[in-house]
């Protein structure tokens, strides 16, 4: 049977990661003070301050220790425009991104500014820092900057960077929304299993047949086409006994995890084994699956009943 | 700092013996990533004659995020034929980052023949939104400044120095849509009207399409090159180099980074003809024009550019791919091709490409 043009699949995924960095002396100093309404900088040894500040010198990459206090107004070197705030981003009205060189400071610092349109914004104009109500010890610790006229005129000191209550953990959440599509050879084998049949597909090559199809044969690195149709039985190959609960799966422990041969693939596919007692399961079990209510996959992989299968049989496909 | 030794030639004669690449397009819901690349491995085995066993060392760059399938590149292998194991390595950066790694590991004697590849796939997710990932983790990922705005940034400092203004950007637009009309493969071409502020100063027409596309390429060492290919494009040399971390420490107008790594690959050695730049928004040919000191005459971006077409991760390697296959078209004799990577041209790379005297 050759393969057929079904409409592609698609699905939702969100994919989240909240890592949580630690901080080096100089960046939890520069955090804390942010928490505080103070705006730490580090003095290079060639007597540059950099805000924000880093642990080593970006151009000598000499360790940095030496604190100073800088101004919360500034000055802005660079702008653009963002009619359209995107999600997560500092405003959720238009604003401008802006480099802002603190007064004091001889690098700038990436921010928005809250500004009503374009036509106010010119490089050269002056702002300051407008802190959030609630601070934490991160860079959003300054919700933005806005407009403010003033001048020049700060001295930098130095700062000790000791406060009470140091942070020195940041959590960093991030979130990345995605349309998942799974392509052709999966989209044609999902929409098969949903009518609960499992289709594999040959490699043109070596005459393998792929459950899961992928859509290439990864020994001959060629594209596969030919549909089977294999199972529904199948015989375990080998398996794991799962004695720890995962995190969202409503499914008792231990269980039974197993690798399936299903007749007439050459690849084994994963599944449940249920039906039988965990401690019952055997390599050479022959087993078929088991859809439940209108699920598009099998839930689970029960015992057929047939004498288990010799291991010569299925011995190539461990 | 010590003095930057003069550049020598490659201990190895080593040449891009074969490019392809996908035609690029927007959307590529009814592929796999997989399937989106096969055809292009093929192709390039298909021109060289080789087969998967013939290949020494194998090479690809790919970021799992665009898509946000994780472990996406292993899946990729399939597509190689890569059991029983081959020798094979993943860059998690643009392709022309493998084909560098593919480089030394020929100049080194362990190979003779490398494939190497690169895929993108940015329709699945908000790629302005993804990029934002590769950023400073502390003082900029969580702002979340997308690659438009950030390149918007660097747009508006090059205007405020006087390097470049508004229509000199649109001309740069124009002229590349204009020179992929003669890309077969390009997503965006032709005649395009300037669209709106997307973040000012760019307009949607200053910004790169969104791209899914794949590509290609073949290296081969001395004589097996010159059977491989009647006239390879051999690699004069490569580097690259890479701009300090924050934002606000570097001058967004400069590229001094391009410029060191040009200089190492010997690009001021050679009568350069053709230029194919990574310049995924009109204000960074600007700044790479500057950087490398180019004059009106030399062709820069006969493919369009990534202004034409720009899967990310694949885009500097098609530069390569782009500018080699001038050379064994005989359309050029020496080529520079430049890719980038992070924002604002944080790092580049640069190769220089020569094809033999002609007769």
């Amino acid at each position: 049977m050759p393969a057929q043009q079904t409409p592609a699949l698609k699905a939702p995924l969100t994919v989240e990661f909240p890592f949580t960095r630690s901080l080096g002396p100089v960046q939890s100093a520069f955090l804390t003070g942010l928490r505080h309404r103070t705006l730490l900088g580090v003095r290079t040894i060639s007597g540059q301050v950099l805000f924000p500040p880093t642990e080593y010198d970006p151009a000598t990459a000499d360790e940095l220790r030496d604190l100073v206090e800088v101004a919360p107004t500034g000055t802005v070197t660079t702008w653009a425009w963002n009619p359209a705030p995107r999600p997560f981003q500092p405003l959720d009205t238009p604003f401008a991104w802006v480099l802002v060189k603190l007064d004091g400071a001889d690098t700038a610092v990436l921010h928005a500014l809250d500004a009503p349109g374009p036509e106010q914004l010119r490089s050269g104009m002056r702002v300051r820092v407008r802190w959030a109500q609630e601070r934490t010890g991160a860079i959003t610790d300054i919700a933005c900057f806005e407009p403010y006229e003033s001048d020049n005129d700060h001295q930098v000191g130095p700062h000790s960077g000791e406060f009470e209550d140091p942070v020195t953990l940041f959590t960093a959440p991030a979130r990345l929304d995605y349309t998942y599509t799974p392509g052709r050879a999966p989209t044609d084998y999902l929409a098969a299993l949903a009518d609960h049949r499992i289709v594999g597909e040959r490699c043109p090559s070596c005459r393998k047949v792929y459950v899961p199809p992928r859509g290439a044969c990864p020994t001959c690195g060629i594209a596969t086409a030919e549909q089977v149709e294999v199972g529904p039985r199948g015989t375990v190959t080998t398996f794991c006994i799962v004695n720890i609960k995962a995190k969202n799966l409503d499914i008792e422990v231990p269980y039974v995890y197993a690798h399936i041969a299903l007749d007439g693939a050459d690849l084994a596919l994963h599944g449940r084994i249920a039906g039988i007692p965990y401690d019952q399961v055997r390599m050479g079990l022959r087993v078929e699956p088991v859809w439940s209510g209108d699920a598009r996959y099998p839930d689970h992989y029960r015992p057929t009943g047939e004498p288990d299968a010799d291991y010569d049989a299925f011995k190539e496909l461990i | 700092m010590p003095p930057t030794p003069a550049p020598t030639g490659p201990i190895r004669d080593v040449a891009v013996v074969a490019f392809a690449q996908t035609d690029h397009r927007r959307r590529t819901d009814e592929l796999s990533e997989v399937e989106m690349l096969m055809p292009v491995l093929h192709q390039v085995l298909a021109d060289t004659g080789l087969k998967t066993s013939d290949i020494g060392f194998t090479c690809s760059g790919s970021s799992d995020y665009l898509a946000g399938r994780a472990f996406s590149f292993t899946m990729a292998l399939d597509g190689v034929g890569a059991w029983p194991p081959i020798s094979e390595s993943h860059v998690e950066m643009d392709g022309a980052w493998a084909l560098y790694e593919a480089w030394v590991k020929i100049l080194t004697g362990e190979a003779d023949t490398a494939l190497v590849y690169a895929y993108g796939k940015s329709s699945p997710g908000q790629v302005r939104d993804v990029l934002t990932r590769q950023l400073d983790p502390y003082y900029l990922a969580p702002l979340w400044p997308d690659s438009v705005s950030l390149a918007a940034l660097q747009a508006q400092a090059l205007i405020d120095a006087g390097d470049t203004d508004e229509p000199a950007l649109a001309a740069v637009a124009s002229r590349s849509r204009a020179d992929a009309q003669s890309n077969p493969h390009a997503q965006l071409a032709g005649d395009i009207p300037s669209g709106d502020y997307l973040v000012h100063p760019l307009r949607t027409t200053d910004c790169p399409p969104i791209s899914d596309g794949a590509a290609a390429v073949i290296l081969a060492a001395g004589d097996r090159a010159r059977e491989l290919c009647s006239r390879p494009a051999w690699i004069r040399g490569i580097d690259h180099r890479i701009e300090a971390h924050g934002l606000g420490v570097r001058d967004l107008t400069d590229s001094p980074s391009t410029r060191l790594a040009a200089e190492r690959a010997g690009a001021y050695e050679v009568a350069l003809d053709t230029v194919e730049l990574h310049a995924p928004f009109t204000s960074q040919e600007v700044v790479l024009r500057k950087a490398l000191g180019l004059g009106d005459d030399i062709t820069v971006n006969p493919s369009g550019g990534a202004l034409a077409a720009n899967p990310i991760m694949a885009a500097g390697l098609i530069r390569i791919g782009e500018a080699a296959a001038r050379i064994h078209r005989g359309e050029s004799d020496a080529a520079l091709a430049h890719a980038t990577s992070g924002p604002c041209l944080q790092q580049n790379l640069v190769a220089v490409l020569e094809g033999d005297p002609r007769e």
